[in-house]
């Protein structure tokens, strides 16, 4: 049962990293990124993470999408021929080249993990007191400074899509 | 119980098609949704791991790994803005104020 809902959920996120690389508007993109992203959070409960299922639908699928779709909505989102600037065999080099990569990866994965190994974490492992707990304790310091990193961020976003006047003015 | 490994080679396929459309598309926003994509398919890696061997320290990960690729999407989107301000285009070929 477990099985067949994995096999279905790792289909359609399949079918959402396809969409996303070979639509012709953005708009479909994002939404089929946005696909992908709902996937992965049921992959993350399905693995007992329920507190990153849920970030995940929040900071994925609500911010970092809507953000796409704004700048869609801003830049317009037809954008032409998919290969527009590359050489004549350049898409199939990129195509041999990934399936070269996808090989060895599998092929390592296949070499590091007994193939039915059990899992040993108990159901609510990834529950918000637990990581929390975790987070708050051992981990304060990078969590301290991963709010650093988004406040200078957000200064550097303001700062950057900000008009200048002043080179119109002089 | 869906084997550890299924997950992982699901997250190198996922990954490979984020790597594959950061090279044959030239749209800049399509690119960032690839790079997307990829940190979110190492996401599954690490806590498809996690779980295998019960502990916390990959989901911690993963938190810090999501509040990066969010400062990341913010001034990405912003520089791409920028530039469409500045060239009026979003194709990565002809971005090119940088080359000598």
């Amino acid at each position: 049962m477990s099985l067949l809902l994995f096999v279905l959920l790792a289909l359609v996120a399949l079918v959402g990293a396809s969409g996303v690389i070979l639509s012709r508007n953005a708009v479909h993109s994002a939404l089929f990124l946005l696909l992908n992203f709902v996937v992965f959070a049921v992959f993350y409960i399905m693995l007992g993470a329920q507190l990153l299922g849920v970030v995940q639908v929040i900071v994925y699928a609500g911010a970092i999408v809507v953000l796409f779709l704004f700048v869609v909505m801003l830049i317009g989102g037809d954008i032409g021929p998919i290969r527009s600037g590359l050489r004549r065999y350049g898409r199939w080099a990129a195509v041999v080249s990934m399936a070269v990569f996808l090989l060895v990866m599998v092929l390592g994965l296949a070499r590091s993990l007994p193939p039915d190994a059990p899992a040993a974490t108990a159901p609510d492992a990834g529950s918000v007191q637990a990581v929390g707990e975790v987070l708050y304790t051992t981990y304060l310091l990078p969590f301290e400074l991963a709010s650093l990193l988004l406040l200078a961020g957000m200064i550097g976003g303001v700062v950057l899509a900000r008009r200048y006047r002043s080179h119109t003015e002089e | 119980m869906v084997p550890t490994t299924y997950y992982l080679a699901l997250a190198a396929v996922i990954f490979a098609i984020g790597a594959l459309g950061v090279l044959i598309r030239r749209n800049a926003l399509i690119i960032f949704m690839c790079v997307e994509m990829m940190l979110n398919s190492v996401n599954l890696t690490l806590i498809a791991l996690a779980h295998q061997w019960g502990n916390l320290i990959g989901q911690v990960f993963v938190f810090i790994v999501v509040a990066v690729a969010a400062v990341e999407v913010a001034v990405g989107l912003a520089i791409v803005m920028a530039i469409v301000r500045h060239k009026d285009t979003t194709n990565v070929d002809e971005i090119n104020l940088l080359k000598g």
